[in-house]
C-alpha cells in the first residue's frame, strides 16, 4: 500500500485529506507539533478505514530538526503534503516582530526548510509526489494580511521552481490555492458561501488533482478568475483600495 | 462566527456564535472562558434545547477511538454521526443497540435526548447501553462518569439537554446482527382499541410502532398500520441478497431543495397512508424482507423533509401516558383530531419500563406528531399539555420549543434533583439554552 505524509495533520482541512486517502487505502504519516494530539485522529483513520497509521513530532520552525524527521520516519512517503500554515493577526505583526518572524517562518521558511529534504530524497529515488497548500492571499498583497501574503506568494514561487527542478526526475509538485475554506482558522470570519469550499471537497479535489498531475489547483474554478481580475488592477489604483 | 441557526423545525431560528473544535484543549478553554453556551450536535432536535447565544458546534469533535469488533464496543468523540457508525460496524455484523427514527443524529445528542427507538418494550433507551462517558463539565474539568461512577453526574446527563457539561466521549455496546435487513410485517388495524391489542399480542417483537390515521372518526377512529420486525436471519434472505447479508444495495437521495408551501407534506403523508391503507397492504396482514434503511428510517431517505412544512417552520408534540391510561391517549387524540390542525399521520409506540432520572420515555403509550407554526397554536398546546398533565404524562424535551416552566416542573417527577446536580456540575449556568431558560431549569 502507498504511503503519505501530513505535515501539519492536525487542521480540519489535514484531517479531511488524511480521510480522503484512507479511503483509498493509502497508509497515513501523521505530523504535528504535539504527536499525542494526533491519537485519537490516527485510532479514527484506522477504525473507520484499516488502514496503518503512524504519528509523529513535527516543528515547522525547528528548520534544524527537519532532516532527522525525515530520515525516522518508519517508510518513505510516496506523497508529501504540506499543509500547515498560520494565518496570524496582522496588525499585531505589523507592531510585534515575533508575531511576524512566527508568520513567515511557519508559512514560508519552515515549509521551505522541509520541502527541501523532501525534494531531495524524491529526486535520488527519481519519484515522488509534494503538494504544497498555498494561499490565494500571496498573488498579491493587500493591507488586510500582506505578511501571510507575502509569505504565502514567497511558498508559491518556492513550490514553482521545485516543480520546475524536479520535473525531469519525473517528481511532481502541485501547489494548491483553496481559496476560502470553512475551517477552524477561518471560523471567526464571514465567508461568503459561494466562494468557500468545505475540506472534504479541497481533500476530493487534491486527490483528483495528484491522479490528473495538475500543476496548480483551485479548489473553486471562481478564485481563478477573481485572482486574475484582482491581480490585473493597476497598482495606482490598486494602493486606494480597502481589500 | 454569527450564523442564523434553527433546529429541525425551523422554529424557532436564532443568531448565535457558532465555535467548533477538534482538540479537547481547545473546548476547555473555551468552556471556561464563555456562559450562555451549549452544545449543538447535527441540529436534528426539533425544538430549542441545542439553541444558544453561543453554540458548540460537537461536528468536529468526530472521531472513533475504539471499535472492539468481537465484543461490539464502540468507542467515540460524540460529535460522530449515527450514519457514520452504521457505515463502519453493519458490514462487520454489529448494529445500534437503540436509534431513533433518523440516522443522523450524533451520539452526544442520542445521549442528551436519551433517545429511544421501535424496541424501547425491549432494549429501554439509549443511556441502557452507556458502558462510560466523559463529560465536560462548567468548571473545565472533564469526568468520566457511567451507572457506578458519579452516577449523579451520569443519570442528569442521560436526557440531561446538555446542561450537565459537553458530552465528549461514550463508550457504548452494540447489538450483534447477522444481516442488514429485517423482516417485518404490517397489519392493519380498524381502530384505536384494536392497535392497542394489538401492540399487546405483537409485544415480543424486537421493534414495532404505528402509524396513526388521526382523520378518522367513530367506528375508525384511530385507524392504524402496526409495523413490526425482527432483524433477519440468512436463511430469510433472498438468494441475492444472502451473496452479501450484511450489505446493502447502493442508494441515491432526494432532497428537498427548498421550502415548500405548508400544505405539501400533509397531502404527500395523506396519499402515502391511503396507499399502504389501501393498497399495498390490502391484505390484513403484510410480511417482507427488507433493508434495514427504510424500515428504521423512511424520512431520511428525502433528506431535508423538514423544509416540506414552509418557511414558518413546525413543532413535533411529542407525549407520553401509561398504561393504565390510555383514556388519556384517547382524550388528547380527539382533541388532537377535532382541530384537525396536526399532520395527518402520528406515530404511537408502547414504552417498557425505564428507570431513569430525567428521560422521556416511561412504561406506557407515547404519541407524536407535528404541528405547522399558526396563529393559535401555542394556545392549543397549552391546552393539551393540561390534559398530558391531568393523566400524568410528559412532553418529550428533544422536540420541545414552547413548553411553559410548570408544565415541566409539574410533570417530571424528578424535576429538582434534576435542577440540583445541573447547579453542581454547571457552576455559574455557563450551559443554558432557550429551553433551559424557558423551563427555569438554569435560573
Amino acid at each position: 500500500m502507498p504511503t503519505i505524509l501530513l505535515l501539519g495533520a492536525g487542521s480540519d482541512m489535514a484531517i479531511a485529506i488524511a480521510r480522503k486517502f484512507a479511503a483509498e487505502k493509502y497508509n497515513i504519516q501523521l505530523a504535528a507539533r504535539a504527536a499525542d494530539t494526533l491519537i485519537p485522529q490516527q485510532q479514527d483513520l484506522q477504525v473507520r478505514y484499516g488502514v496503518t497509521v503512524t504519528t509523529h513530532a513535527f516543528d515547522a520552525t525547528n528548520f534544524t530538526s527537519h532532516a532527522a524527521f525525515y530520515a525516522g520516519l518508519p517508510a518513505t512517503p510516496d506523497i508529501t503534503i504540506c499543509v500547515f500554515g498560520y494565518l496570524g493577526d496582522q496588525e499585531k505583526a505589523q507592531q510585534q516582530w515575533d508575531e511576524a518572524v512566527n508568520i513567515i517562518n511557519t508559512n514560508y521558511t519552515g515549509a521551505v526548510s522541509i520541502l527541501n529534504v523532501v525534494a531531495n530524497s524524491y529526486a535520488d529515488r527519481k519519484q515522488g509526489v509534494i503538494v504544497g497548500i498555498s494561499s490565494v492571499a500571496g498573488e498579491r498583497g493587500r493591507q488586510s494580511n500582506y505578511i501571510y501574503g507575502s509569505a504565502k506568494a514567497g511558498f508559491t514561487a518556492y513550490l514553482s521552481g521545485l516543480r520546475n527542478r524536479l520535473f525531469r526526475s519525473g517528481v511532481h509538485v502541485m501547489s494548491v490555492q483553496p481559496g476560502f475554506v470553512n475551517t477552524r482558522m477561518t471560523q471567526h470570519l464571514t465567508l461568503p458561501p459561494l466562494l468557500t469550499a468545505q475540506p472534504e471537497a479541497v481533500a476530493q479535489a487534491i486527490f483528483k488533482g495528484i491522479e490528473k498531475k495538475k500543476n496548480v489547483l483551485y479548489v473553486k474554478w471562481h478564485w481563478r478568475y477573481i485572482m486574475l481580475i484582482i491581480k490585473l488592477i493597476p497598482e495606482s489604483i490598486f494602493k486606494k483600495l480597502s481589500l | 462566527m454569527q450564523k442564523r441557526l434553527a433546529n429541525w423545525g425551523n422554529y424557532p431560528a436564532i443568531t448565535s456564535d457558532e465555535n467548533a473544535f477538534t482538540q479537547e484543549e481547545q473546548l476547555r478553554k473555551y468552556v471556561v472562558a464563555n456562559t450562555h453556551m451549549i452544545a449543538r450536535g447535527n441540529g436534528r432536535c426539533y425544538g430549542d434545547a441545542s439553541l444558544g447565544a453561543h453554540s458548540i458546534s460537537m461536528l468536529k469533535y468526530d472521531k472513533m477511538l475504539a471499535f472492539d469488533i468481537e465484543k461490539g464496543i464502540m468507542d467515540v468523540q460524540a460529535g460522530v454521526t449515527l450514519d457514520q457508525i452504521l457505515d463502519i460496524i453493519v458490514p462487520k455484523g454489529w448494529f445500534l443497540p437503540v436509534t431513533p427514527g433518523t440516522k443522523y443524529i450524533t451520539v452526544g445528542g442520542a445521549v442528551a435526548s436519551d433517545v429511544h427507538g421501535k424496541n424501547h418494550h425491549v432494549d429501554g433507551a439509549f443511556s441502557g447501553h452507556i458502558i462510560d462517558m466523559d463529560v465536560l463539565t462548567g468548571s473545565g474539568e472533564t469526568i468520566c462518569c457511567s451507572a457506578s461512577q458519579h452516577p449523579d453526574l451520569f443519570w442528569a446527563t442521560c436526557g440531561g439537554m446538555g446542561l450537565t457539561g459537553v458530552i465528549t466521549r461514550v463508550k457504548f455496546g452494540l447489538k450483534q446482527i447477522s444481516t442488514a435487513y429485517i423482516r417485518q410485517t404490517q397489519l392493519k388495524a380498524k381502530n384505536l382499541e384494536e392497535v392497542i391489542r394489538l401492540f399487546e399480542e405483537y409485544k415480543h417483537y424486537t421493534y414495532s410502532m404505528a402509524w396513526i390515521d388521526c382523520l378518522q372518526k367513530g367506528d375508525s377512529f384511530g385507524r392504524s398500520i402496526l409495523i413490526v420486525g425482527e432483524h433477519a436471519t440468512p436463511e430469510e434472505l433472498s438468494a441475492a441478497q444472502r451473496k452479501a447479508p450484511l450489505t446493502l444495495p447502493a442508494k441515491r437521495k432526494l432532497t428537498l431543495p427548498f421550502n415548500l408551501p405548508s400544505f405539501v407534506l400533509n397531502t404527500f403523508t395523506v396519499k402515502a397512508f391511503n396507499w399502504l391503507y389501501y393498497g399495498k397492504n390490502y391484505k390484513r396482514e403484510m410480511h417482507k424482507v427488507i433493508p434495514y434503511e427504510p424500515f428504521f428510517y423512511p424520512l431520511d431517505a428525502i433528506l431535508h423533509w423538514n423544509r416540506g412544512y414552509g418557511k414558518a417552520g413546525f413543532v413535533q408534540y411529542q407525549f407520553v401516558v401509561s398504561l393504565e391510561q390510555k383514556d388519556g391517549l384517547i382524550a388528547i387524540l380527539k382533541r388532537i383530531s377535532d382541530k384537525g390542525w396536526g399532520s395527518f399521520l402520528a406515530v404511537l409506540k408502547v414504552f417498557g419500563k425505564q428507570e431513569s432520572l430525567i428521560s422521556f420515555p416511561m412504561e406506557g403509550y407515547t404519541l407524536a406528531l407535528d404541528f405547522p407554526i399558526r396563529k393559535g397554536l401555542f394556545e392549543f398546546l397549552d391546552e393539551l399539555d393540561e390534559i398530558v398533565l391531568q393523566y400524568g404524562g410528559r412532553l418529550y424535551l428533544s422536540k420541545d420549543a414552547r413548553m411553559k416552566r410548570e408544565i415541566f416542573w409539574n410533570s417530571y417527577p424528578n424535576a429538582g434533583r434534576f435542577a440540583d446536580i445541573v447547579k453542581q456540575y454547571n457552576s455559574n449556568a455557563r450551559f443554558e439554552s432557550l429551553q433551559s431558560e424557558r423551563l427555569s431549569l438554569t435560573k
